[in-house]
Formats: C-alpha cells, sequence, structure tokens
C-alpha cells in the first residue's frame, strides 16, 4: 500500500508549492488511473513515491517504508518507468544481466511473453531504438520484475496503434495478486477499461478517488439519461451527459473523460 | 437473464461467454479460460472479469472449482438457449416485424433474403 499523508512538497526555484498537505493512499491489488490537468504534479508525486524527490513536510510510505530512505527493502518493492528516459549504450541481455539481481522475483518468462506480445525480439542493442520501443523495452522489463508496486508515467505515450492494444493485454495478463499499479495519463481512452480505481489531482489536492465500481453506481455515462445531469458535453451522437444514477437504473461503464471534466469544472 | 445488449464491461464479457457457450466453443463442464486470460483477451481489469463470473455464476452458467478455475455448468446451452429464443421471439422479432409493416416488406421477400444466407 502507497500512503502518503500531510505531503507538502516544492521544487526549490519556484516559489509555489505543488503539494500542500496531500492526503492519498493507494491500495493493494488494484490498478491505479492517476490523472490530472498539465501542471498538477503528476509526475512529481511519482517521483516522490519512487524516493526521486522529498517531500519538504508530511510523509510517503509504501507499506509503511518511507520512499526518501531508498532502503533496501523498499527500493526492491518498487519500479517506475518514466515518461523519457535514456537507456545505455548496451544489449538488452546485458541490461538485463546487471539489474536483474536487484530484483528477487525477477521473471524471464513474463520477460519473453511480454517481448513477444510487443513482437521484439529477444535481444536488442538499446542505444538505436526509438522511443516507442525503448517504452516497450522498458514496461516488459518492469513487469518482469514483478515489483509490489509498479508506476508508470504515461506509458502509452510514443506508442503505435497496435502497441497500446498490446500495452493494455500485458497490463492486464500481468496483475498479478497483491500488486498495485499506477499509470499517470492524459490518454484516459488508451487505460479506461484497465483501471479499478480513479484518482484525479488538481491544483489544491485530490479532486477525486474512487473505484470504479463505486463510479459505475453512482453516476451514469451516455445520452438521454434518467436521473440529474451532472455535466454534459455535446457530440456526434447528441448530448453526451454524466448524470446521477438513480436506484434501480442499469449501469454504464465510466466515461473517464466526461468525469474528469465534471470533476475539474465542480472546483 | 444476461442479454445481448448489456452496456457494462463486466455484462457485455459474461454475454460474450454465453455466447462462446452457445456456439460450442466451451462445452458442458469443460474449463473456461483463465480469469487473466481472458483479461488479456478483452483488455480488461481483472477485477472486471471475476464481476462477469460472479454473473454467471448467480446465473448458474458457470461454476467455480477453487484453485482450478470455473467450468461450464451442464444444461447452460440449453438453458442459455432456451432464454435467448424468449428474448428473440419476444423482442427482437416483433421489431423486426414493426419495421416489415412499415416498409411495406412480406414475408416471401424476408423468406428470399432467408435462403440466401443460407
Amino acid at each position: 500500500m502507497i500512503t502518503i499523508k500531510d505531503l507538502t512538497f516544492g521544487y526549490k526555484r519556484s516559489g509555489e508549492n505543488v503539494f500542500n498537505n496531500f492526503n492519498l493512499e493507494m491500495h493493494d491489488n488494484c490498478i491505479y488511473g492517476l490523472l490530472g490537468k498539465n501542471a498538477t504534479g503528476k509526475s512529481t508525486l511519482l517521483n516522490l513515491i519512487s524516493g526521486l524527490l522529498l517531500p519538504k513536510s508530511g510523509s510517503v510510505c509504501i507499506d509503511g517504508l518511507p520512499s526518501g530512505d531508498k532502503s533496501k527493502a523498499l527500493l526492491e518493492k518498487l519500479f517506475l518507468v518514466p515518461e523519457e528516459f535514456m537507456l545505455p549504450n548496451w544489449s538488452l541481455k546485458k541490461y538485463i544481466d546487471i539489474y536483474r539481481p536487484f530484483y528477487k522475483d525477477f521473471s524471464q518468462e513474463i520477460l519473453d511473453s511480454c517481448l513477444r506480445e510487443f513482437e521484439l525480439p529477444t535481444d536488442m542493442k538499446l542505444a538505436k531504438l526509438s522511443m516507442g520501443t525503448k517504452k516497450k523495452v522498458m514496461m516488459s522489463f518492469a513487469l518482469a520484475t514483478n515489483t509490489k508496486v509498479l508506476l508508470m508515467d504515461e506509458p502509452t505515450n510514443g506508442l503505435d496503434i497496435p502497441s497500446k492494444r498490446q500495452f493494455r493485454k500485458v497490463i492486464a495478463s500481468n496483475m498479478t495478486e497483491g500488486r498495485t499499479i499506477v499509470i499517470s495519463t492524459h490518454q484516459v481512452h488508451d487505460v479506461e477499461t484497465l483501471l479499478d480505481h480513479v484518482a484525479i489531482i488538481g491544483r489544491d489536492g485530490v479532486l477525486l478517488d474512487a473505484s470504479t465500481t463505486e463510479l459505475a453506481e453512482q453516476y451514469t455515462f451516455g445520452l438521454n439519461p434518467a436521473g440529474e445531469i451532472l455535466y454534459s458535453e455535446k457530440s456526434l451522437d447528441g448530448e453526451m451527459c454524466m448524470a446521477r444514477r438513480t436506484p434501480g437504473e442499469d449501469e454504464t461503464p465510466v466515461n473517464l473523460e466526461l468525469l474528469f471534466e465534471y470533476v475539474n469544472a465542480k472546483r | 437473464m444476461i442479454s445481448s445488449n448489456e452496456k457494462t464491461i463486466f455484462g457485455k464479457v459474461a454475454y460474450l461467454i454465453c455466447e462462446e457457450i452457445l456456439k460450442g466453443n466451451y462445452n458442458e463442464e469443460d474449463r473456461i479460460p483463465g480469469v487473466r486470460d481472458l483479461a488479456a483477451t478483452y483488455e480488461i481489469n481483472y477485477n472486471t472479469v471475476i464481476r462477469a463470473m460472479e454473473v454467471l455464476q448467480r446465473e448458474e452458467i458457470v461454476y467455480q472449482k477453487r484453485g482450478i478455475g470455473y467450468f461450464v455448468c451442464t444444461d447452460a446451452k440449453k438453458r442459455l438457449r432456451k432464454a435467448q429464443r424468449e428474448e428473440f421471439m419476444q423482442k427482437t422479432l416483433p421489431e423486426i416485424f414493426r419495421q416489415a409493416r412499415l416498409l411495406d416488406i412480406g414475408l416471401d421477400a424476408i423468406t428470399e433474403a432467408w435462403e440466401k444466407t443460407k
């Protein structure tokens, strides 16, 4: 479990804090969608969870272990796939040989199956890869480490259309018991069906923190709703609405785009 | 009963599994693919598949053997076909008739089209 308590953080050069007394818990066995407008601190939050940044005050813990301590017990629980990164001028094989000893539950089998799903060879030169391919390699490695917490920052950016599909498949098939996966993204359509929990953050903290089951129970999304309309948007099919669900009304799949607009407009 | 126009993701998955049973791809007392495999196939969350399985269990279409997986119930296909036929006769067909009357399409034209698809 990830526990963020009374977190305050700001970058040194900028006067304004990104987080002020920010609180959020992320539970085991869940795939979280971390959403928020630009500059609300999504990447910063992932960096704080992984201990790459340190809070000014408050605490960020994984299973009770403070991230900032960078202890061995903590680091072997954790993997972060950043939005952009460099890979060394090595072969994939060398990369694996060097990094796998840090992860006691590393699975070659998962790595091979992910690379196969992404239609990539099992060995390649890392330096010459395109952005999309680098991401696919890094995500395959990340899933193979079998860490308890897996953080992904905009994982579908740079992926082509078939790769987004493959991405959903590898995540769905490797979401193992006890794991927490956090996907920060603006591309809600790419991940919508994968999530079982949504956290939307804004400039003044958490705007929404709910499971998709709860959201589907409370709201309906579609044309001509029966309940009170909370937010609507014109579309080619007509007025797309987010509405309060009336008792006994059929549930509908959660439309993250409408939900996001509603939550941000409410502020 | 699970219908062909389920809106939720778990409802859709439950219906798709029913369809596989009707098509004879999953036979009675067969083990259906694992939850994780189904999640990957439909690119959805593991827990959504579990919810679909709960619906199917409630309708006694599948049953769970702990630690092994989900199996198709005996008679599931027969009961599904009966229910789906009822839905077709009571909902789908009256709508087709309504449209056919509106457009003045006779039974012979429908029979002819039907023969062509065989």
